[in-house]
């Protein structure tokens, strides 16, 4: 089957290698600890820990936009202030 | 009585994953690839990193496009949503009338958005369509063509015309499964008729509120047919939403790269949007007793 179409690269590989990993993780997680792990936190309404990964990726993703229109195009930065801000989603939200 | 809990059931969802897998997630990882090459054609692609992204977030084209997306969603909503509940309000609950009312509220919705647009591009024709001939008689000098104020007003009114109705069928569908004893209650305490609204009917029919709220939202935000067909995005470039410019780009241009950096970044704002909107109006007003708390 030619996927040549689809045009794949290394680093669009690994972004999406990584977020199949991210579910497949959020699955395992699932499995040994059942029930999504709801509480409410710091934005007063109930929250899972799959909540917490969509707001921690959707957030992400502005944070690479916002750090790209604003400062540049060195991403590495953007990830880094994306990852503090995906454990302080987990943490508090 | 205790539901049976068995993790099995996930299976039955595999159709609907491989269905999806192939509408919706290939594509998606075809436009997120796209996103990062220029191509000339020929399924030959070269790696540009993320100047597509850099260009969409400097263009006043984007801007000036999803501005025009949000002032068109926020306006349609603020005139169907009460429009709607008002008009379902208003439709008999029983007898004749009822199927009458909802053929007739059914009607708008099965015409093909293309076929809408060019029904509002004939009736808005000052020689022979009937709203620009009477206009034009009564002394308005209106040109959906050429005039940047007559063109919004008509996709508006079209979109109004076209999608009000789905409001009023979600918004009657709630309506009617209230049960008749919140209603004798009512009359019991002498509730007035904004009151038995505000208390009964209006926190009963929250939830396909929600549905109607969010998919109005989405499809007006999406909007391409109705006033392409209508205006082709114009006069200038006054109606030329997201959906339009990204298609000028994306087929127009062969631009395919930028288009699929714009349309990544529309994508995120729609999802944002809806989560949002889904997250609030869904805790708005809940009662959580059962909320846990983490230590």
């Amino acid at each position: 089957m030619d996927l040549s179409w689809m045009a794949w690269t290394v680093p669009t590989f690994l972004f999406w290698a990584c977020i199949i990993g991210l579910l497949i993780g959020m699955g395992v997680w699932e499995y040994f600890s059942p029930g999504g792990n709801p509480r409410v936190g710091i934005l007063h309404f109930e929250t899972t820990r799959g909540d917490r990964l969509f707001i921690s990726l959707l957030g992400s993703a502005f944070i690479h936009l916002a750090w790209l229109g604003l400062v540049g195009p060195n991403l590495w930065w953007a990830l880094g202030v994306s990852l503090i801000y995906a454990i302080g989603v987990f943490r508090t939200v | 009585m205790d539901k049976p809990y068995n993790n099995k059931a996930w299976f039955l969802v595999v159709p609907v994953f491989a269905l999806v897998a192939l509408s919706a997630i290939i594509p998606i990882m075809t436009v997120v690839n796209y996103s990062f090459q220029d191509t000339f054609g020929n399924n030959q692609f070269f790696w540009a990193g993320t100047e597509w992204f850099q260009d969409v977030l400097s263009s006043d084209r984007f801007w000036d496009a999803l501005g025009r997306n949000f002032m068109f969603s926020v306006i349609i909503l603020a005139i169907e949503i009460p429009l709607g509940i008002g008009i379902a309000l208003t439709m008999p609950k029983k007898g004749i009338w009822v199927p009458v009312c909802l053929v007739t509220m059914a009607l708008p919705l099965l015409i093909p958005w293309n076929v809408v647009g060019t029904i509002w591009q004939i009736f808005g024709r000052a020689d022979i369509g009937l709203l620009g001939y009477s206009l034009d008689q009564l002394g308005v000098n209106y040109n959906y063509a050429s005039n940047i104020f007559d063109a919004w007003a008509t996709i508006i009114l079209m979109d109004v015309w076209h999608w009000t109705s789905l409001v009023v069928l979600l918004c009657y569908a709630g309506l009617v499964s209230i049960p008749e004893a919140y209603y004798q209650a009512a009359k019991i305490d002498g509730a007035s008729k904004w009151s038995v609204f505000r208390y009964i009917q209006l926190p009963k029919i929250r939830g396909v509120l929600i549905i109607a709220f969010l998919l109005r939202f989405m499809d007006s935000f999406m909007i391409y047919t109705e006033p392409f067909v209508l205006t082709g995005g114009g006069p200038g470039n006054s109606t030329t939403f997201m959906s339009i410019d990204l298609v000028k780009q994306a087929i127009g241009q062969f631009d395919l790269g930028p288009a699929a950096a714009m349309s990544l970044v529309y994508q995120l704002i729609v999802l944002s949007v809806c989560y949002v909107f889904f997250t609030v109006m869904s805790n708005v007003g809940v009662d959580k007793p059962d909320a846990r708390v983490e230590d």
